[in-house]
Formats: C-alpha cells, structure tokens, sequence
C-alpha cells in the first residue's frame, strides 16, 4: 500500500514555492531585451474608426511601434474564432460577426482594443499611447439584453441583426401537451446575473519570436495552452504550430476566463516579430481586466413547471436570452445552449422539457465560461421554480424535490434533453444535507429569530453538472470545433523516479498533488518519487486543458491508462526475470510477483532492466515510457444538496448567511482535502453572485462596476465558515477512476440555495445580487428602479 | 533616481522614478516578484509587505517613500528553511490554491498576529477585509490563520 495514494489527504507540492514568494506567475518572467506593450482601448461602446494618427505616438521617447488593425489585416492575419458551430431552430447556422485581433473599422464594447504601443518601457508605452489620436464616429450601442432584437441600431454590420441564434431543444408538442393536462403550472421571470470572472492574476503575456530559429515561444495565462497553440496557428495564423511554443507557468486562477483566445496574446507575439524579435510583454491592470476578460452569465429567463394534482412534474417549459457581448468569443456559443438547456431536468424525472434560447449580440464584453458556465444558470433557473413550486402547493420544498427525484434504481436515466445520466443517488445527498442543517428544527431557530427582531430563511438547492467534458463523438455531434479528449505520459527514469506529464493544466486545482496521488496509487511507488508536468507544449503531450471540471475525470484517467499500459509492459520484463508465465505475474503494492510463490521483482527492478536490458525479453523495446489518450464515453453527473440558512435585518435589508451546508456527490475521491476547497471556493463565487456581485453597464455602454471599488467581491467577512461533506459518493461509470469532478460544483448549487433562503424569510423573491438595497425594497413591498438594477 | 532601504534585512538601493510605487520597484526593480499585483485601487491586498513592522499595500505607496525604511516582503518570512508558522499553516491548512494572493494574506496575517495574537474568528475575517481571495472561499485561510495563532502563542509560552 502507498502511503499517500487515492483517498488521502496530502499536503500539496506546490505549496512551497507559492507561501515562500517563489511562484513563477506571467509577469514575473522579464526576458533579456523585453519590451512593454500597452493595448489604446476603445472609450466608445459603439463607434466608427474613421481613423488613426499614430504620428505623434511614433515620435515619443523609447516607442518602438504602434500598430492599428490596419497593419494586422495587411499582415494577412485572421480573427478570433468561436470554435462551437450552434445552430437555430430552422437548422441555419448561428451569425459569427469577425472578431479581430485589434478593431478594423468599428469599435464594438468600451475596452475594445483598438491599438497596441510597444516601447522600452512600460511608462514610454503608456504615455505614448495618450497620443494616439483616433478619430470615432459615436454610433447608438446596443446595451440592454432585453431590447438588443430592436435596439435600432446592428453589433456587426454584416449580420442582419443583432440575434447571432435561436437555438432549440427539446419535444415541444409533448411539453405542450403536458401543460394541457397539468393541475398547476408554476411561473416565474428570472435574471442570472452577469458577472467578471476575476481571478485575481490579472492576464499576461510575452510574446518572443527568435529570428535565428524562426520560431515562436508564447508565455500566456492559460487554462489551455494547446488550445491556445491551436487557434493562434489554424485561425490566427499568427505561427505555425510546430514552431510555436505555449507555455502557462504559474497561473493564479482562471474559473473559465482563461480557457480563451485573446487578441492581447495574439498581438504580442505578432508585435514581437514587428520588433525584430524583442521579447513583446503585456499585463493587464485590473481596469483592463473588468473592461476585457470575457464576462459570465447574463440570461433572462421565463419558465413554466406543468404539475399534476399530487405535484409530480409533468413538463417544463423555458425560454432565455442570453447575452454574447460584441463578439464571439472561444466557447461562447455553447454556454447558453449544450451546458445550459442540456441540463434542465436537473435531479427530476420531468418526462417532458422544452427550451428555447435566443442568443444575442450586445455593445458589451464578449460573455463566455465562467466557473459552472450554463450550468449555474441551470441549477438556478429549476431550484428557484421548484421552490416557488412547492410555495404556491404548500408543500415541504425538500418533499416535492424527493418526490420527483430520479429513483437511484432508475439509473442510467436519459432525460428529456439528450444526458443519460451514468449514476446518482439524489436522495441520499438530500437527508445527509437535512440532517446536518437540522431542517427540522428550523421553525423554532425561526422563532428565536423572530424575538431578536430579524428574519430568518433557509433554502435548498439540489443541483446537477454535466462535468467531464466530454465525449469527442458526442459535443462533435452537437457542433463542437474540437475532440474533448485529454492525454497524458508517464516516463520512469533509470532511477525508478516518474516524471507524469498532463495536456490538462492546473492554476490552483492541485494537479501536482493529485496526479501524483494517482499515479502513485498505480504503479506502486512513493509519492515523493513523482513530478507532474504540465503547461508547456514543448513538453507535455497536446491537451485539451482544463474546464468544465474535467482535469481528474478526462485528463487524470489518461494518466491512469498510461500507468496500466507501464504495469503491463512490467510484467512482460518481470515474467522474463523470474522465468515465469506472463499470464503468471501479479502486480501490487509496487511489486511484480509469480502468482502463489514469494518469487517477486520490485517495480524499481523491473524500470532498471528496461533502461539497461541486458537480460532482457527478446523483442520487446527498451524504455519504460508509455502514452495515453482517453476520450470518455459519457459526461460525469456530480450532483448534490446544499442549504443557506440565513438571517436579514429588516431594518437594513443586510443578509448574513448563518450556516451552508454542501453535501456532494463527486464519485471517487483522491485528495479529500483539495475536493473541500474546491468546493469552498466555488461556494464563494456562488454566494457572490447571490449576494454581491453584478456587472453593470450603463445605458451608453459604460461598465460602471470595473474596479473591485465597484464590483463588490465576496470578501472574507462576507462568507461563512462552510460545512463541506464530500463522502460516501456514487462512482461514476464514465472513468475506471470512478470520479466525477468538483471544481464547478459550488458556483452552480449555492446561488438558488441562497436566493431561496431568501425568499423563504422575506416571502418574495428579489433578484440575484440580492443586495441590501434590493432586499429592503422588497420588504417595504415596492420595486426596485431598473437603473439600479 | 537612487532609493535605497532595508529588504528582509539587506541594505539595498536601486532606480526609480518619482511616480515608481513601492511595489514596483520591489517586482522589477530588485527582482522580489512574491509581491503581486492584483489590482490598481488599493483594494485585492496581494502587494502586502511590512513596512517598518505594519502591513503595508505597497501599490499605495511610492518607492521614494520607502527611502530609509525596513521593508519586509514574503520572501523574506522564512528563517532560512524554516517556515514562519503562517506559511507552515497556511500549507497544513490548504490556505491557499492559486497561490496569487497568498503572500499578501500571508503578510496581512502577521500583522493582525502581532497586534492581537488571540484573534476571534470574527476578527480574523473582518481583518481580512482588505485583501481578496477568488480560490479559497476563505474557509481555510481562516482555519490557517487561527492554527497559526495557536502556535505562535504555544511558542511565546515556551520562550517565556
């Protein structure tokens, strides 16, 4: 048995270098004769370029270039691509407008970039580029979701209006049906919330092109550098792939805004050969951060729940809208379509469901995956109409949630809406949640409460993700640009030391740890004597990268595979030193042994011989050093239950969450103690965007909330102390791991929890960020104004 | 033109400009790059250094402010290899994901740890104000911080 195998809660390696300041983030790299790039962003959420002076700039002390989408589109260079083809209803494709790598004849959102300066110095780029002078030709912008059909006013000329798709899924005439024969439908308007992803590692990147080698090396904060390496050579064409090296160092944090595609690293690396091979860096402050990471979320939704008499669902019915920004961004087109409509049966059996989304362009920053994506406005959208549901029958809301659950003997279970559900047992998550809240005793906790003059509420939430991502056959299927497959190399050494190399990349998920665990466990060896490499194309095989909670599931069973492919390879060498039977040798716990003998060779012999076959099986080759691709069969299903229980000062409106419970179903575990802080984390994003967090833009296009000054971020006073169970989970059948994925969990589950809890104390809904302002309005029984919204 | 100052307990000097800030100077000039940048209004607290002994945002102040002063950063908490108790529970405690905000938490911490070496819960989270964390949710930054109180304070006693 190894020590620090699957299960075990162990220290992570990469602690060290990050609590003693010795992390190698983007911006700590300074290359020999670097220069500094600053990106002139448009003030305009909708102008025409009628022209640029870059003169003046040129002329400025240490400005070594100023480069306007005119020199990118005379350098032949192509645009940013949205790599997942959606199509509507009528079987059309969605409308891609071109989204440049600098602006070419309109500005399109506040924070478009309209013109790079690079210089000596950072200071030199800066004050150079407030001499730029652009002539804007200011055009109506188009800012509010709910009128982008009939803004008067087109995004991208080229597409006749502002709607990029209007996406189905689902039987409708069944649905239809369904609510003809329903005893009670339940209605309700809902906004998910638009929010900025902020990881709190503003986006980098150095861009060097070395002439003498005619080849490119990217260092960039990235989710996904292959991806990136793919794009900025099939797309871009800004290098050819094989001379085009992506490196992701220590990157802090993503939650989504990571896994794209920017212009920004585009440009610096197009900028470096400009430059004649300078090394080309830019970071983002976190002004240009709010205004130009791709935001998350931002739906408006209607929807219907068809009930019988005894309130098990018949069908349910959806229409949302949802927001795109100015551009298409990476995966953008898939967030509010294949991770969003695909889960609405959530935990039920609903037999019927039916959804419709129109997606829109707006004057707004490109909206793409952000922790969950599609997934949080999902959960959200049924926990609160479940809710409001059992409200309007007067029944326990944790009643009607059971009575309508997916039996766990029912499993698989397809849905309505294309899933089949691999494993679940949703009832089990909801009594250990019930328990540990004490949902029993909440009336006379209510009541105490009551005494002290405030008001108290608690909410469920039982959430579903599709994680994993995914089958290449199937997300091809549904339009998908690329395989979702993850790959993986595990390479012993002389020594018997393993270096384990992902495609997948870990910015605060523990990979290092975690794999290493695995790899561990595998083949037999101390954990110690495991490296897990990742983030380099140069190094590690090409990968998909990590999202959509799919790192463990995808990419750690690729590892997986690779370590049986090197105990099957051992037992070849072992069977040949032993002067067995293959068929005869047993591996465990590290060691190669002759089936009912003592007779055994330790991995760490059998690695020797292989590097030094000089008694050796004829014909086998030397080495020990396999690959492996997996691509899964099917989604992984985390689910689970999670309770907000909270009190609200009537006086202010102030909402204090009391206690949260989180109880998960993530499968197998590896490393407990990373699974709970994933879930911590996400459970903080969620409740931020129940509570705090909302970006807003103004009538003209201006992002009001683009400071932290301004955007209210969960701080740690904001935030309980969690109570986090991850145990007794159902193994997933999409992997031999039997894991799920937990990274998204949080953000998905909590904010119905919270916004339930809620309305559970103030008896009305108010919707997401439920700020104080927000909640006391509501308690005073009059409606918030829309400008504050 | 020439700053000098003491960081983790070197006398150093180095270039800046007037408008260079302190942690600036501290990242690209003396090359201490375990001080982040994670905002520009003051507001993430991943630049935390001491100054003279205080917490201190080092984006909040130029590095002509700091002529003469004791400056302490992440890079200098440790006693050679021997963690200071805040990064060794930081570890322990799983503090920390990404990692980007961690020397600031780090450094914020300490300060609270001298002022008040018996801090609440409530005390530690409303300390924390001023730095954000996107990873953790904060559960264990808590638990690390409170750990470290505790050790800190067993150390105290036995040095007494």
């Amino acid at each position: 048995m190894v020590e620090k195998g699957i299960g075990a809660r162990v220290l992570r390696k990469e602690d060290q270098r990050f609590i003693t300041g010795r992390g190698r983030y983007t911006d700590d790299i300074n290359q020999h004769g670097q220069a500094h790039a600053v990106f002139l962003r448009s003030p305009h959420a909708h102008a025409r370029i009628r022209g640029i002076d870059t003169s003046a700039a040129e002329a400025m002390p240490g400005v070594l270039a100023v480069l306007t989408g005119e020199d990118v589109k005379a350098d032949g260079l192509g645009n940013l691509v949205c790599g997942w083809l959606v199509k509507s209803k009528d079987g059309s494709p969605m409308h891609m407008g071109p989204h440049p790598l600098l602006a070419q004849e309109k500005a399109r959102y506040v924070g478009d970039r309209v013109a790079v300066i690079v210089a000596e110095t950072l200071e030199q780029a800066h004050d150079a580029a407030e001499a730029v002078v652009v002539d804007y030709e200011e055009l109506g912008p188009v800012v509010a979701l709910e009128r982008a059909h009939d803004a008067g006013s087109l995004v991208h000329d080229e597409i006749a209006s502002n709607l990029a798709y209007d996406w189905e899924l689902g039987d409708k005439a069944a649905v239809d049906a369904a609510f003809g024969r329903a005893a009670h439908v339940t209605r309700i308007d809902l906004v998910n919330n638009r929010l900025v992803p902020n990881a709190i590692e503003p986006r980098a990147a150095i861009g060097h092109y070395d002439p003498g080698m005619d080849h490119y090396t990217l260092h960039v904060t990235s989710q996904n550098p292959h991806v990136h390496r793919l794009v900025m050579s099939a797309f871009v064409g800004v290098a050819p792939e094989h001379k085009l090296r992506v490196v992701a160092p220590d990157v802090g944090g993503g939650f989504g805004s990571k896994i794209f595609i920017y212009g920004e690293e585009c440009v610096v690396l197009w900028a470096s050969k400009k430059v004649r091979g300078r090394p080309v860096k830019w970071t983002a402050d976190r002004s240009e951060a709010f205004l130009s990471d791709a935001h998350g979320r931002d739906h408006i939704s209607h929807a219907e729940l068809a009930l019988d008499q005894d309130g098990s669902f018949l069908a349910m019915r959806v229409n949302t809208k949802a927001n795109l920004g100015a551009y298409m961004s990476t995966f953008s087109s898939c967030i509010p379509t294949y991770l969003y409509g695909t889960l609405l049966a959530g935990q039920y059996k609903t037999p019927a469901i039916y959804c419709d989304v129109q997606a829109y362009y707006t004057n707004t920053a490109p909206v793409d995956a952000y922790r969950g994506a599609g997934r949080p406005e999902a959960s959200f959208l049924i926990e609160t109409l479940v809710d409001q549901a059992a409200g309007e029958l007067g029944m326990d809301p944790a009643e009607l949630r059971r009575k309508n659950f997916v039996p766990k003997t029912a499993f698989p279970y397809q849905t309505p809406v294309a899933l089949t559900y691999d494993t679940g047992d949703y009832e089990a998550t909801l009594d250990e949640a019930l328990r540990l809240v004490d949902w029993k005793g909440f009336a006379a906790r209510k009541a105490e409460s009551q005494r002290r003059g405030r008001l108290r509420g608690i909410g469920l939430s039982c959430y579903i993700e599709a994680c994993g991502l995914a089958p290449s056959q199937v997300v091809g299927s549904l339009g998908a640009g690329v395989g979702l497959w993850e790959s993986a190399k595990v390479r012993f050494s002389h020594t018997g030391k393993v270096q384990a190399l992902t495609g997948t990349h870990s910015h605060g998920q523990g990979h290092e740890t975690t794999f290493a665990q695995l790899v561990s466990e595998k083949l037999g060896i101390p954990y110690e004597d495991v490296e897990v490499i990742h983030g380099d194309t140069e190094k590690t095989p090409v990968g998909m990268g990590t999202y959509g909670s799919r790192s463990l599931a995808v990419g750690g069973e690729a590892l997986a595979k690779a370590c049986d492919k090197l105990v099957e390879k051992g037992k070849k060498i072992a069977a040949h030193l032993l002067e067995a039977s293959e068929a005869d040798i047993e591996f465990k716990d590290g060691n190669f042994t002759v089936a009912g003998t003592d007779r055994s060779k330790s991995m760490g012999e059998v690695v020797f011989t292989a590097y030094v076959p000089h008694n050796y099986p004829a014909g086998l080759e030397p080495g020990m050093e396999e690959s492996a691709f997996f691509d899964p069969p099917n989604f992984t299903y985390p689910a689970g239950t999670y309770v907000c229980e909270l009190e609200i000062d009537p006086a202010t409106g102030t909402t204090e969450i009391l206690r949260f419970v989180a109880v998960d179903d993530f499968g197998n575990v590896i490393n407990p103690m990373i699974v709970e802080g994933q879930v911590h984390g996400g459970l903080a994003q969620g409740i931020g965007q129940a509570l705090l967090e909302g970006a807003v833009y103004d009538e003209s296009g201006q992002l009001l909330t683009g400071s932290y000054m301004d955007y209210t971020m969960p701080r740690a006073d904001d935030v309980p102390s969690f109570e986090v169970v991850t145990a007794a989970g159902t193994a997933s059948h999409a992997n031999s791991l039997g894991v799920k994925g937990c990274g998204e969990a949080g953000a998905i589950g909590a904010p119905a929890a919270v916004i339930n809890a809620i309305t559970n104390a103030i008896g009305r809904r108010v919707e997401m960020p439920a700020t104080p302002e927000k909640v006391w309005r509501a308690l005073q029984n009059t409606q918030t104004p829309q400008a504050a919204e | 033109m020439k700053v000098s100052m003491s960081v983790n307990g070197k006398q150093v000097s180095g270039e800046a400009e007037p408008r260079t800030l302190l942690v600036e100077f501290l990242r690209y000039e003396l090359g201490l790059t375990g001080t982040h940048v994670g905002c520009d209004t003051s507001q993430c607290g991943a630049c935390v250094v001491h100054v003279n002994g205080s917490s201190v945002k080092s984006c909040t102040m130029l590095a002509v402010q700091a002529e003469g002063a004791q400056v302490t950063t992440i890079e200098g908490m440790a006693q050679g290899d021997e963690l200071h108790p805040l990064q060794a529970a930081f570890r322990e405690h799983h503090g920390l994901q990404c990692g980007f905000c961690t020397p600031g938490m780090i450094m914020s911490a300490a300060d609270l740890l001298k002022t008040n070496p018996s801090p609440s819960e409530h005390e530690v989270r409303e300390w924390l104000e001023g730095n954000i964390c996107r990873c953790t949710g904060y559960h264990n930054i808590v638990k690390a911080i409170l750990a470290a109180a505790d050790t800190m304070r067993g150390a105290a006693r036995a040095a007494e």
